[in-house]
């Protein structure tokens, strides 16, 4: 009967029963660790290792985040995720006057390599992988990581860790852009590139279908525009000269997790097959490795409201499962008052233990890809592939995902089903628990806020001016007109910028000096 | 209805969340409104220009990073500095508790986290009456 169809959120129709004869293909033959890769990019998957536990921190001073990193290492969680404050993110020392009230608020706040010698001292950089999560100055702060890794004495041949390093993303969501488009993607192709060469472990980008999934794509669109902003950054770095063998399997991904449960799952499933096939048969890469579809998936921030906050915890505690049971190598949870503030030590330790019982407690490691060979999820893994498919030849037929986001095409696009999906929720047509059904007459919010501390923002200038005196002034003038002159010669300015940061200029001369060959990003304003 | 409201949505600072204040900005729309958007990371002053360039009747400020009091109060300065009346108000990811003080700044509402896009659009209709 036609009124009882049922859709998921990206479209697809779903049967009330699927049985062998919905499998026309022989997906079931699949092997996890073998081409193409749907089951599961290792053979053993977790039953070799469990997935790292990663959870995003960082706030205030650089001597606070070491204290929480300590902490988090100490309970257990096996890599850290840095914050950084929007100053930072956006290529702004601390003592700007657009940085008045930001400072250390939202993420930790970093000027020079001095406050990476701070957080990390202590930390075994060979042991525990670090991800940065940045974008438009990524340069800079990937340039100090290296340096920083160095100056402790570890090898960069060896370092692992991830910088977030998708700039075209930002353009979409998130908003932390600083220069015009192809200047960005450029920069982003640097740091691939140096990668590459030097620091051959390292993930230099995880391509993030996250955010724009948070800006209002459904999971079919989430999916085809990371696979597109991907292609674009494959693309720019093999003209480089180094071929798909020497980076692909250093590119990593990040998505999200909110909706239905067996939409996500079909989801990632299916990415990582259409996202195999893609590297063998676009770019005839020869290397399994290259064709793996790396990831973060986590228990999107989307998905969870102000109302009933305790409820996220449960939400949170499915997100786990679902990423679990769709192969993720790297796992992170919002924590219950995310929607709303910065995580309490307390809200952050629910996460941890979150999934650490689903580790230890429900044997989620026990046998790889336990869904595999439902009629359900597999047919619906199929479907997932063809419709992913489909979107990004669409997109392309367009004009590639660069001309789209330049323009503000996608952009448009994702905005207007924001709205749709939001007044679904505010109408009740999208069923949100304690938010639109299911709510309390009178709530009283209980919840912590996350202080600002403003003694702090004192603190931070005063050790960036400090820095300023110490060091040698004109060996830093040196450093920042080399970039110039990298920059202005089209060369990869990388090596240059970890020149400048060894001698601790600071992010926002770093980015000035971008910015004088390169100008800044106009915004394209429409909704 | 002889003059529709002319209402001007505005990014402060650095936050760049801005998937609540599009949605807004659609929602006003739908609803008749004239609705102008500035974009991400305007500085108070970069806001007011617009807001007489446009000639708007309101300013809605949309700040969700925790800088809401801190770029509140400069919204009034500033206007206090150039002698303008304009009407303002603020949203985004505010504390309940936080309304109250930005009342007291200047604004002439506040939009706590959680408020439905129907209480804003009845709010901007009461002003049209």
């Amino acid at each position: 009967m036609a009124n009882n169809e049922l859709f998921w959120e990206s479209g697809l129709k779903i049967n009330p029963l699927y049985t062998a004869e919905d499998l026309q293909t022989s997906s079931n033959l699949e092997k996890p660790g073998e081409y193409p890769f749907t089951r599961g990019i290792h053979p053993l998957m977790y039953r070799k290792r469990p997935f790292t536990i990663r959870q995003y921190a960082g706030f205030g001073t650089p001597e606070e985040t070491h204290e929480r990193f300590m902490y988090l290492i100490k309970n257990g969680q096996t890599g850290l995720n840095v914050a950084f404050d929007l100053p930072t993110q956006t290529g702004l020392d601390s003592d700007d006057p657009r940085a008045i009230g930001e400072v250390g608020r939202v993420g930790m706040a970093v000027d020079t390599l001095a406050d990476f010698e701070t957080v990390f001292e202590g930390i075994d950089l060979d042991q525990i992988t670090v991800s940065l999560t940045i974008n438009g100055s990524a340069i800079v702060l990937v340039a100090m990581y290296f340096a920083v890794a160095q100056k402790f004495g570890f090898d960069i041949k060896n370092l692992r860790g991830t910088a977030q390093n998708d700039i075209l993303k930002e353009f979409i969501g998130r908003g932390t852009w600083i220069f015009p488009v192809p200047a960005s993607v450029k920069l982003v192709v640097d740091i691939i590139e140096y990668a590459a060469r030097e620091v051959p472990k390292y993930s230099p980008v995880s391509v993030c279908g996250y955010h724009i999934r948070e800006s209002g794509a459904n999971p079919i669109q989430e999916m085809s525009y990371a696979f597109s902003i991907a292609k674009a950054y494959i693309n720019e770095t093999l003209k480089r000269g180094i071929t798909i063998d020497d980076f692909a399997s250093r590119l990593s991904f990040n998505f999200d997790i909110y909706g239905n449960l067996f939409e996500q799952i079909s989801k990632f499933r299916a990415g990582r097959r259409l996202w195999a096939k893609i590297i063998r048969e676009q770019y005839n890469a020869q290397k399994d490795e290259s064709c793996h579809l790396r990831m973060i998936a986590g228990g999107g921030g989307g998905g969870l409201t102000k109302e009933q906050p305790e409820n996220n915890i449960i939400r949170s505690a499915y997100y786990a499962l679902i990423s679990a049971l769709s192969g993720t190598q790297t796992m992170a949870l919002c924590s219950y008052d995310e929607a709303y503030t910065i995580p309490t030590e307390k809200a952050a330790e629910i996460s941890l233990r979150t999934m650490q019982i689903l580790i230890y407690e429900m044997g989620i490691c026990d046998t790889v890809d336990p869904l595999g060979g439902s009629y359900f999820v597999e047919s619906m893994t199929n479907e997932f592939e063809t419709a992913i498919k489909q979107t990004m030849e669409q997109v392309e037929k367009e004009g590639d995902i660069i001309e789209g986001i330049s323009s503000g095409r996608i952009q448009e696009a994702i905005s207007k089903q924001a709205y749709i999906r939001e007044k679904g929720i505010q109408e009740g047509d999208v069923k949100k628990v304690g938010l639109n059904c299911f709510k309390k007459e009178e709530e009283v919010l209980t919840v912590e806020f996350h202080p600002y501390n403003e003694e702090n923002y004192a603190k931070q200038i005063a050790k960036l001016n400090k820095i300023k005196a110490e060091r040698d002034n004109a060996k830093v003038k040196k450093c920042l007109e080399q970039i110039i002159e990298d920059a202005r010669a089209d060369k990869n300015i990388m090596p240059a910028v970890i020149e400048a940061v060894k001698v601790y200029a600071t992010v926002s001369e770093i980015t000035n000096a971008i910015k004088d060959v390169y100008g800044e990003y106009e915004e394209q304003v429409y909704f | 209805m002889e003059k529709k409201l002319r209402i001007l949505l505005a990014k402060p600072g650095l936050d760049g969340h801005d998937v609540g204040v599009k949605v807004l900005a659609h929602a006003l729309k739908d609803e008749g409104f004239d609705v102008v958007y500035t974009g991400l990371r305007k500085t108070i002053n970069q806001i007011i220009d617009k807001a007489i360039d446009k000639q708007v009747d309101i300013i809605g400020l949309s700040i969700l990073s925790g800088t809401h009091l801190i770029l509140c109060q400069q919204m009034k300065d500033e206007l206090d500095k150039r002698s303008l009346a304009i009407k303002w108000i603020a949203g985004g990811n505010i504390p309940d508790e936080d309304v109250p003080k930005i009342l007291k700044i200047g604004a002439n509402a506040a939009f706590p986290t959680g408020t439905s896009i129907h209480a804003v659009i009845e709010y901007f209709k009461s002003m049209e009456n």
